[in-house]
């Protein structure tokens, strides 16, 4: 019998209705999975529903379809389940500084999850809560701790700010860190100092680790998976090898021929935004804004008819290369 | 020719209770008709207060030293009626966060008319209208929806709505602050496309202000990268971007990784330690501390920017064997 991944989303739909009535897919069916001491990185532009992936993997938004298991178990949404979870799963939300209370120092925005979660009483080194927040700190790269103990957020720079928070998480030993965007509001020289840090608790504390992004730079910096998000589904996943240096799915490939300073790339700027998801354009729900289906090689490849009316299948979580698009899929492409 | 904005010798200080701070140090700069020039830098190294003293938009407090020639003529002493009429007419900033630079209860048409009504009292309301849908088209949203609100618009739409804004009295210089930060891939590369074909179209000069050097170098002809409040190094983009020389440069341009680049692969470039407080800017180079080449001559004084081969370094070990 194989070992479940620590954490794993299956067929996970997410619906919010709006004050009008109509129903909004943020997630349609999505499968992910991520090991210990393995780097995930969703990628995808705003409105593809990675941010909604994220919250709901960390239990924070019940899926409307599907389940989330932690090592195979579903996860339970009463008070005492999401505690617990909440022990094993944590998140490092986006911006640092919005994030932090600006009236607790460093040392109480950190001590608040190892109070909330008795983690004193449980600790078997038997170590005193000052120690496991210096702990949590230096683990955090913030060396020697005590000197930043009695700041608070506004006296410490953007990067140190991410460091706090990263902290806050550790302190409580989760197995699992999901991190939104976790660098996109950092100057360029703390970005890789960030980064660093991410990459070195992977390989000291084989944590998991998800990563929400939608810079491509950071999935190839750090992740070992990368999975591409359109309109609240997974349309491309593989290795980050495999998805970033040989990319099957047209939207990929625009991602990629936009990253700034990717001369070797002709840029395919894409027209439009990311749709409406309470009107999901039908069979490929990518069909109205692809490269590919407007300039004709879809109907040079006689799959145009599918990229407006076949729905395509939910891509498995694990294994190879995959991917959703039914021009990659045609035998004469 | 004229150049359409000139920096010489800038330099900004603010006073505060612990003594003048400088934000700026002796900037020298020049933007031409046509021409796309970038200034890099991260958080406080004085890229935003080098842009808000180019409309004389820096605080009371602020004292400015050198020049700032915006067609020839100096905008720091200039009268209050040859700014105002500067201002929007010959040139525009487009403002950081476009989240909270828009006011949001009026109509994107009422905004985006409202240099018009200050610079033209005399055009009618339909011509006035007829302006503003013009400008809708020209930075790519329907003129149709002239008549909403920010809110009803994306992060990509209202930087849009800024630009077209910036556009509305045929400025020659169009200054914009971090236009695509906080915007995601395909949305910045959007508003950068809008942006260049600007400046090809309209011959207008454009100045860009951004912590991404990779932003820059696919846009600008000419980057600057600045250093607590001095610029470091100057040159092409190309050059700037691909082979850097000095030090800092050189950490900013490692920083964004090429995806295919296997010495990237599990190993993200930073540069440890932070920038120098300014009120107690370290002796020699400011980049000293932080720098892995550091050696002794480079604490006792500040290396001057000098020219090197077809671009500007401040840095003491350049251009020596």
């Amino acid at each position: 019998m194989t070992v479940p991944p620590l954490l794993e989303a299956a067929g996970v739909g997410v619906d919010f209705t709006t004050r009008a009535g109509t129903v909004a897919t943020a997630l349609d069916g999505v499968d992910v999975a991520v090991r210990s001491g393995e780097i995930l990185a969703l990628v995808g532009e705003s409105g593809s529903g990675k941010t909604t992936l994220a919250r709901t993997l960390v239990g924070l938004q019940r899926p409307t379809t599907g389940e989330v298991r932690f090592e195979g178990e579903p996860l339970s949404y009463t008070g005492r389940a999401q505690r617990r979870l909440c022990g094993e799963v944590q998140m490092v939300l986006q911006d640092a500084a919005g994030s932090l209370s600006p009236r607790q120092t460093v040392y109480e925005s950190v001590a608040e999850g190892i109070r909330l979660h008795r983690r004193v009483a449980g600790d078997p080194a038997g170590r005193t809560e000052a120690e496991l927040v210096a702990a949590a700190l230096a683990e955090a790269g913030l060396r020697p701790p005590e000197r930043i103990f009695l700041r608070y957020p506004h006296e410490l720079s953007g990067g140190q700010q991410q460091r706090v928070l990263i902290a806050g998480a550790l302190a409580l030993r989760p197995r699992l860190l999901v991190a939104d965007e976790p660098v996109s509001s950092l100057d360029a020289s703390i970005r890789g100092e960030i980064l660093g840090l991410l990459l070195g608790l992977r390989d000291s504390l084989g944590l998991g680790l998800v990563v929400v992004t939608h810079d491509l730079g950071l999935a190839w910096n750090i992740a070992d998976r990368v999975a591409v998000m359109y309109l609240g589904r997974v349309i491309e996943c593989g290795t980050t090898e495999e998805v970033l240096e040989s990319p099957q799915h047209p939207y990929t490939r625009a991602l990629l021929s936009v990253v700034p300073g990717a001369e070797r790339l002709t840029p395919l700027v894409l027209h439009g935004e990311v749709p409406d998801p309470t009107r999901i354009p039908s069979g490929c729900r990518f069909h109205p804004r692809c490269p590919s289906y407007a300039d004709g090689t879809a109907a040079g490849a006689r799959v145009a008819d599918h990229c407006r009316r076949t729905a395509l299948p939910v891509l498995a979580a694990t294994g190879n290369h995959r991917v959703a698009c039914h021009l990659a899929a045609a035998p004469d492409f | 020719m004229t150049p359409l904005l000139a920096l010489r010798g800038l330099s900004v200080a603010y006073q505060t209770g612990e003594g003048r701070l400088p934000a700026v140090r002796g900037v020298d700069l020049v933007v031409r008709a046509g021409e796309v020039v970038g200034i890099a830098g991260e958080s406080g190294c004085g890229k935003s207060t080098l842009a808000s003293t180019l409309l004389r938009l820096q605080p009371k407090d602020a004292l400015v030293e050198g020049e700032v020639l915006v067609a020839g003529r100096d905008v720091q002493t200039m009268g209050w009626g040859d700014l105002r009429a500067l201002r929007w007419a010959q040139a525009a900033i487009v403002f950081q966060g476009a989240l909270h630079s828009l006011n949001p209860v009026r109509r994107i048409e009422t905004q985006i008319a409202e240099p018009l009504r200050l610079h033209e009292p005399d055009l009618s309301a339909a011509a006035v209208s007829a302006r503003v849908a013009e400008l809708l088209e020209q930075v790519g949203l329907p003129a149709t929806r002239s008549r909403v609100y920010p809110h009803q618009l994306s992060g990509g739409q209202r930087q849009r709505v800024m630009i077209a804004m910036a556009l509305a009295c045929r400025p020659q210089l169009i200054v914009a602050d971090e236009p695509t930060t906080a915007l995601d891939v395909m949305v910045q590369a959007q508003i950068l496309d809008l942006l260049s074909g600007l400046v090809r179209d309209l011959g207008v000069g454009l100045l860009i202000i951004s912590h991404d050097l990779s932003v820059l170098s696919d846009v600008c002809d000419r980057v600057a990268v600045m250093y607590a409040g001095r610029v470091v190094e100057c040159g092409s983009a190309e050059q700037v971007f691909t082979s850097p020389t000095h030090p800092y440069a050189q950490a900013l341009a490692r920083a964004f990784p090429r995806v295919g680049d296997a010495t990237a692969r599990y190993a993200p470039a930073g540069l440890a330690g932070d920038p120098p407080d300014p009120l107690d800017l370290p002796q020699g180079c400011a980049f000293a501390p932080r720098c892995a080449r550091v050696v002794e001559a480079c604490v006792e004084e500040e290396p001057p920017l000098l020219q090197v081969g077809g671009r500007q370094s401040a840095c003491i070990r350049v251009g020596q064997a």
